[in-house]
């Protein structure tokens, strides 16, 4: 399954740059509808505000609201809990990955990362480009 | 009366003279206050002073001596300008880092992006290679988001040493506060004292204050 470049891409971090440098590697790949949140509970009124988002790609540490809570968040939503959801930030510890991975993760980005890894790990949840 | 009814009496006036002194100055007392206390119950005993009183009051001596020459070493680090100047400035210092760095950053990206659109009028040849490179420049911006999560881990390391210190302040009490200096720095004494690397943003002069101020020397 090809991965559909119309599809609406949601990325969270609290820093602007890191946003910034993910959106252009993104719309590298091809994406063309990407949406900017900076921190977890902006992202999550955004997804419930018919927001109808095809992947998630999230920070972890931010605030109020992590990017872990965000994705149990919307593992518990009936209607976002399908929604692919890659978690990209610098915790690097063997139980942060094993806490998003119980929280229902698709994938897991470490910090810092380049746009090959990134295009890897999309492709893993979301199918070859 | 017993040595052990003499220790008991000793460490409840003690215990009666300490809390008394404490209410009154509202702040924790200094060695030479404690010493004095002591001095004044082991003085107002009656009775025969047994051999265990003196051992309990020499060991009192030498806990005041040790406690006065801890407060001194203390004092010797001046924990006030730790905690008003030094680590405050350290703070300072950092989130300059973390700004400027993000500035920068920001500057670069701009740039690329101003490339990206000059790679559209390209050859497709080169325009790809364009776009490649500043792919690899955003990759690499990747720096910018991991030391400022590393800065400001050091950051509210530096917080939590502030907050130590200010209870060390707090229980040692004034005597020690008083050997702070004034948190400024003093007048430069040499070339090594004007060696204070860049200056904070809003601490920092630029080129025309510079210019100016030549021309007005």
């Amino acid at each position: 399954m090809a991965v559909d470049m119309e599809m609406k891409v949601l990325i969270v971090d609290d820093y602007k740059t890191m946003l910034r440098i993910i959106e252009n590697l993104l719309k590298q790949l091809g994406f063309k509808n990407i949406a900017q949140a900076t921190d977890g509970s902006m992202a999550l009124k955004m997804m419930h505000d018919g927001g109808g988002y095809g992947l998630v790609i999230s920070d972890w540490n931010m605030e109020p609201m992590t990017g872990l809570q965000l994705l149990k968040e919307v593992r518990t939503d009936a209607k976002l809990r399908g929604t692919p959801f890659i978690m990209v930030t610098a915790e690097s510890k063997v139980e942060n990955v094993a806490a998003a991975k119980e929280a229902g993760v698709n994938n897991y980005i470490v910090k810092p990362f380049n746009a090959e890894t990134l295009k890897t790990k999309i492709s893993a949840v979301l199918g070859a480009f | 009366m017993t040595d052990a009814d003499n220790l008991n009496k000793i460490e409840t006036a003690l215990h009666e003279k300490i809390h008394l002194a404490n209410e009154t100055s509202k702040q924790p007392l200094s060695s030479e206050e404690v010493s004095d206390i002591v001095r004044e119950v082991v003085s107002s005993l009656t009775g025969d002073v047994t051999a265990a009183d003196l051992k309990f009051y020499a060991e009192l001596q030498d806990l005041a001596s040790y406690i006065r020459h801890a407060k001194q070493e203390i004092a010797d680090i001046k924990p006030k300008d730790i905690s008003e100047s030094h680590i405050p400035r350290a703070t300072d210092e950092l989130d300059a880092v973390v700004g400027a760095t993000e500035d920068a950053t920001n500057k670069i990206m701009d740039i690329c992006d101003t490339i990206s659109g000059i790679a559209e009028s390209c050859t497709p040849e080169v325009s790809q290679q364009l776009i490649d490179c500043t792919t690899h420049i955003f990759e690499a911006c990747n720096f910018q988001d991991i030391t400022g999560q590393r800065i400001t881990k050091v950051v509210q390391t530096l917080k939590h040493i502030d907050v130590k210190v200010e209870a060390l302040l707090a229980a040692l009490g004034e005597e020690i506060k008083r050997e702070g200096g004034d948190g400024e720095l003093q007048a430069p004494l040499d070339e090594k004292d004007l060696l204070n690397g860049p200056q904070l943003p809003d601490k920092a002069i630029d080129q025309d204050e510079i210019d100016r101020l030549l021309s007005d020397m």
